[in-house]
């Protein structure tokens, strides 16, 4: 198709879509304003309630517990897909990769024990500021993925592995169920939050949903460095092959 | 506080309105995978001036990080393919 043609064709596609955007846009609700009332409710009760100060992490691994577990698995389920895709027979690692400079090896290598312990503060204040377990998880992964970057590719596969990282990620799983099924045997529904409210505001507060925390920030930890582990062996044994 | 606030709205939409086009105009690649990073922490900082800490963090790590490993990697995948045909 002509450059012309391609024009001809776009114009009166764009300009539809400008005017339907423009009409969507005279129908939105005024700044501010907040259709919610789920939200208004866990705002009021969520404190006094639960004794939890972020009401976003009351709703997901408390209120909404279950809900959360089912992403858990979907993320499971993703991992397990991708490890598969991308499994590979043979291996050569006998090739070097090593960062030479100083100043990335020293300095990267502290930015991995600040960005682990960063990643580990955000999971365990997640009922007392933002953050929790997923956001925590993610960041204590993409910590240890600096081993990479600052390090080496030998450094950081004594880590991750699959060696490794599959029980961990298993545990963080299990984990989430075993502390719904711990409810169960208690004589009450799944997931409920069996143990005290604690005291908001401080560490000591979540009850038993502060475990459902941790367990799904064990798992997307494990989750992510399975995937970098994947996605980096796919990039860095070729390029190893190549060198040697 | 919303004296303050709508400044940093302002300044944080007019940064997203130049993300975007620079990584559309970006042409190479790799330059490409840093641009899309650098714009994700500009969302990151619009997340936090609207009050949404929560979202700002998960984005922080999957844009800046995450996403952008992928990226490389499947970058250097079709290179080193395309090098041996």
């Amino acid at each position: 198709m002509s450059r012309r043609a391609r024009i001809v064709v776009v114009l009166p596609a764009l300009a539809g879509l400008a005017a339907l955007l423009a009409w969507s846009f005279t129908g939105l609700p005024g700044f501010g304003s907040f259709r919610g009332p789920y939200g208004i409710l866990l705002n009021r009760v969520a404190t006094p309630e639960r004794h939890m100060t972020n009401v976003v992490n009351a709703t997901t691994y408390d209120y909404r517990s279950f809900d959360t577990m089912g992403e858990e698995f979907i993320l499971f389920a993703a991992v397990i897909g991708i490890v598969l895709l991308l499994r590979e027979d043979d291996r050569d690692r006998r090739a070097e990769d090593r960062v030479r400079s100083e100043m990335v090896r020293s300095g990267g290598g502290l930015t991995v024990g600040i960005g682990v312990l960063v990643g580990l503060w955000v999971v365990a204040f997640g009922f007392v500021t933002p953050g929790g377990g997923f956001q925590g998880g993610v960041a204590v992964a993409s910590a240890v993925l600096l081993l990479f970057a600052a390090v080496g590719y030998r450094a950081w596969s004594t880590l991750g592995n699959e060696t490794v990282l599959d029980p961990i990620e298993g545990l963080g799983a299990g984990g989430y169920v075993a502390v719904g099924l711990a409810a169960l045997a208690s004589g009450l529904p799944f997931l409920t939050n069996v143990l005290g409210p604690g005291i908001a505001g401080t560490l000591w507060s979540g009850g038993s949903a502060a475990f459902v925390n941790w367990s799904a920030g064990i798992e997307v930890a494990a989750a992510m460095l399975l995937l970098y582990a994947e996605f980096l062996e796919a990039h860095a044994v070729p390029v190893m092959r190549g060198a040697s | 506080m919303i004296g303050t606030l709508v400044p940093l709205q302002s300044v944080g939409f007019a940064l997203v309105a130049l993300g975007a086009p620079a990584i559309v105009l970006t042409r190479d690649l790799l330059r490409l995978v840093i641009v899309n990073g650098f714009y994700g922490l500009v969302l990151v900082v619009l997340f936090v001036v609207y009050g949404a800490p929560d979202v700002a963090l998960s984005m922080l790590v999957v844009s800046t990080v995450a996403y952008p490993l992928v990226l490389l990697v499947a970058i250097s995948r079709v290179r080193s393919h395309g090098r041996e045909t």
